[in-house]
């Protein structure tokens, strides 16, 4: 058994007399892409919520990296090596490409506040051909000097991606990062995501796109109506009979 | 939008000092080349650049920064009476105490955001205005203002020389800060403090400040703790107006309150935006653009309008006289309430958006293939 990086235990979230999430366990194994499926509604955004301080469950206890996560600022959470995409892309809709990938490196080694107000930033260098590097990586770095407001869907995602690639963080949550993207910009997706599985980072993945789940996923955990029903390999998964009724419908895989 | 080069900055550096320090040739066919509105057209400058700070970096709407500006011209004044009418240790005092209050102020409103951000600066400015007229009366003077008395004890002047027979006036080292004197040296620091806000907005600190007004959330969860960016834009744009209030009361020795006034607060608002909010000119655009138009909507009057329609027939005149003159004189801010209705709705970036539409239409535009072959069958018309 290797090393695992998150574990959540035990958790509840209730809003309203909505049990959005009920008794939620889950433990990430370090160096693994963890796929989360579950039909609408499931709690798997809500889950990850809680996991990077924006949401405080009503109990339970959520461990990174040996450490409690609970009850600290969504800035420590990310500082201690957790990026997150989110479902409805957030970048920074006003700034130039470059700028949107400049300002997590820049968080990456400056930490959560630096007052270098005299400093420029053209002889950031560094920073500069890190950024220009990772837009390269996602084919977007003809547009480096365009708003990042004016592109489309698909490509804010592909950014929102590099803005946390460029991180390097320790554990990378995506949630439904092909949601929304034409066949041949999930295809290279894809490509991206199998590039960062070679770094060994890991990464919880929720995906309703089989094709991508099956392509990138080592484990697979299929959550519903808040707890995780169902939890093994690709292979497990596709065959257990119970996972084919609560969320395929018996569709085959 | 790409990163300027510290040359080019340097070289927008030279251009803006050229056309500060030219300032009295240059606007004297416009009828404002005389110290008295100069001085003005600087201090408020300093002003709104500071302002700019936070309002277009942050996006944060402050509506208290008055509060600065009167903290400033008080303790500037106060520095002149107990201690020397050298000016610098004023402007120096002046811009710590507003930092302070600034931090005090900024620590307790940045709680909040938005329009609740606002009120509260709002609420704040409003409580030191009215407390200038009661509880603070001693440091105030209250509704007469704080005034220099020649029996005021300027220790350090006293010290060094034996105190004159008339009221002083502010100097630096021995140059006196009314008139033209008075504008250069408003100038110098206006173009000091344009340099450190240019250095501010292409800092990787500024650019984190435009993320926070780009996306608060995104910043957080970038692992940033956006709380100690925005105060620090807080207090530096409350020093920069402690540095134009300190400067009020240079080239004119005495504090009051209405310099609080909320109606101050809300001006510099008013020039941010008329100008271009978030870009580095935009502010002084905008001041000068208000200060100049008020000069001259405000010294109109009746008379005066009379005088400019006489080409006209008498009973044309005389309407023409009662349909402009509430917007003249006292009425100028109908004017103005006017010009920035105007300016919101149509160009809600400011002169600086309009003048970028004006760049446009004068830049070749990408070819646009219908034109293009209409060139191409043109030109081979004329071979043909
Ligand atoms: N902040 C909130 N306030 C109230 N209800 C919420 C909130 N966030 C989520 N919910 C509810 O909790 C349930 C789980 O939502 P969640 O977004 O986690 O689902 P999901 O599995 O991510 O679904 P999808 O696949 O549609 O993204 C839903 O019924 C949702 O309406
Ligand atoms: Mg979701």
């Amino acid at each position: 058994m290797s090393h695992i990086i998150l574990e959540i235990d035990n958790v509840q979230k209730s809003f309203g007399g909505l049990k959005a999430l009920h008794n939620l366990n889950l433990q990430v194994e370090e160096g693994k892409v963890h796929a989360i499926i579950g039909p609408n509604g499931a709690g798997k955004s809500t889950m990850l919520n809680v996991c990077i301080g924006r949401l405080a469950p009503d109990s339970g206890v959520v461990t990174f990296n040996g450490e409690n996560v609970l009850g600290k600022q969504p800035h420590e959470i990310n500082q201690a090596g957790i990026s997150r995409v989110f479902q409805t892309p957030e970048i920074f809709p006003d700034l130039s490409l470059i700028q949107n990938v400049m300002i997590p490196a820049f968080a990456r080694r400056e930490g959560s506040f630096r007052f270098n107000m005299f400093s420029n930033l053209c002889s950031e260098k560094e920073v500069m051909d890190e950024a220009s590097h990772i837009l390269h990586d996602i084919g977007l770095n003809e547009q480096e000097s365009d708003h990042a407001g004016s592109l489309s869907r698909g490509d804010k995602r592909r950014l929102e991606l590099a803005m946390c690639l460029i991180q390097h963080p320790k554990l990378l949550l995506l949630d439904e990062p092909t949601a929304g993207m034409a066949r041949h910009d999930t295809n290279r997706t894809i490509e991206l995501l199998k590039k960062i599985k070679e770094t060994g980072m890991t990464k919880v993945i929720i995906e309703h796109d089989m094709h991508v789940v099956f392509s990138v996923a080592d484990h697979i955990s299929v959550l519903a109506q808040g707890t995780i029903i169902a939890s093994g390999t690709p292979d497990e998964i596709r065959g257990n009979p119970k996972v084919q009724e609560a969320y395929l419908g018996g569709a085959h895989l | 939008m790409t990163i300027p080069s510290f040359k080019k900055d340097m070289f927008v550096m030279l251009i803006f000092s050229a056309v500060i320090l030219t300032m009295p040739m240059w606007l004297k066919p416009l009828g404002a080349g005389y110290p008295d509105l100069l001085q003005k057209f600087a201090i408020f400058g300093i002003f709104a650049v500071g302002y700019n700070i936070l309002f277009g970096l942050t996006g944060y709407l402050s509506f208290g920064h008055a509060a600065f500006l009167g903290v400033g011209s008080y303790t500037a004044v106060w520095s002149f009476k107990l201690l020397t009418m050298n000016v610098l240790p004023a402007i120096l005092f002046s811009v710590v105490l507003a930092g302070i209050v600034a931090a005090i102020i900024g620590f307790i409103s940045l709680r909040r955001s938005g329009i609740y951000f606002s009120i509260l600066t709002l609420a704040f400015a409003q409580m030191f205005y009215n407390m200038a007229y009661s509880v603070l009366t001693p440091v105030t003077n209250g509704e007469t203002g704080l005034q220099l008395a020649r029996t005021d004890p300027r220790i350090i002047d006293n010290l060094l020389s034996e105190a004159g027979a008339g009221l002083p006036s502010p100097t630096l080292f021995g140059i006196h800060m009314s008139g033209y004197s008075g504008f250069y040296f408003c100038a110098v620091i206006l173009i000091i403090a344009f340099f450190i806000s240019q250095r501010i907005f292409h800092s990787p600190f500024g650019m984190k400040l435009q993320a926070i007004k780009s996306n608060q959330t995104r910043m957080k969860y970038t692992g940033y703790n956006t709380r100690p960016y925005l105060l620090s834009a807080f207090v530096i744009s409350g020093m920069y107006a402690g540095l134009a209030g300190a400067l009020m009361a240079v080239t004119d020795p005495l504090a009051g309150a209405e310099r609080m006034q909320w109606t101050a607060s809300g001006e510099v608002v008013l020039m941010t935006i008329l100008g271009g909010v978030g870009t580095l000119i935009g502010p002084l655009l905008g001041v000068t653009i208000i200060k100049y138009f008020e000069n001259i909507f405000s010294a109109l009057n009746e008379q005066a309008l009379l005088a400019a329609y006489s080409f006209m027939p008498d009973w044309l005149a005389k309407m023409m006289v009662t349909i402009t003159s509430p917007f003249v004189g006292e009425g100028w801010h109908l004017t103005l309430g006017a010009l920035f209705v105007i300016i919101v709705v149509f160009l809600p970036g400011g002169v600086m958006e309009g003048l970028g539409k004006i760049k446009n239409l004068f830049r070749k535009r990408p070819p646009d293939p219908l034109a293009k072959t209409l060139v191409e069958g043109q030109r081979q018309e004329e071979k043909g």
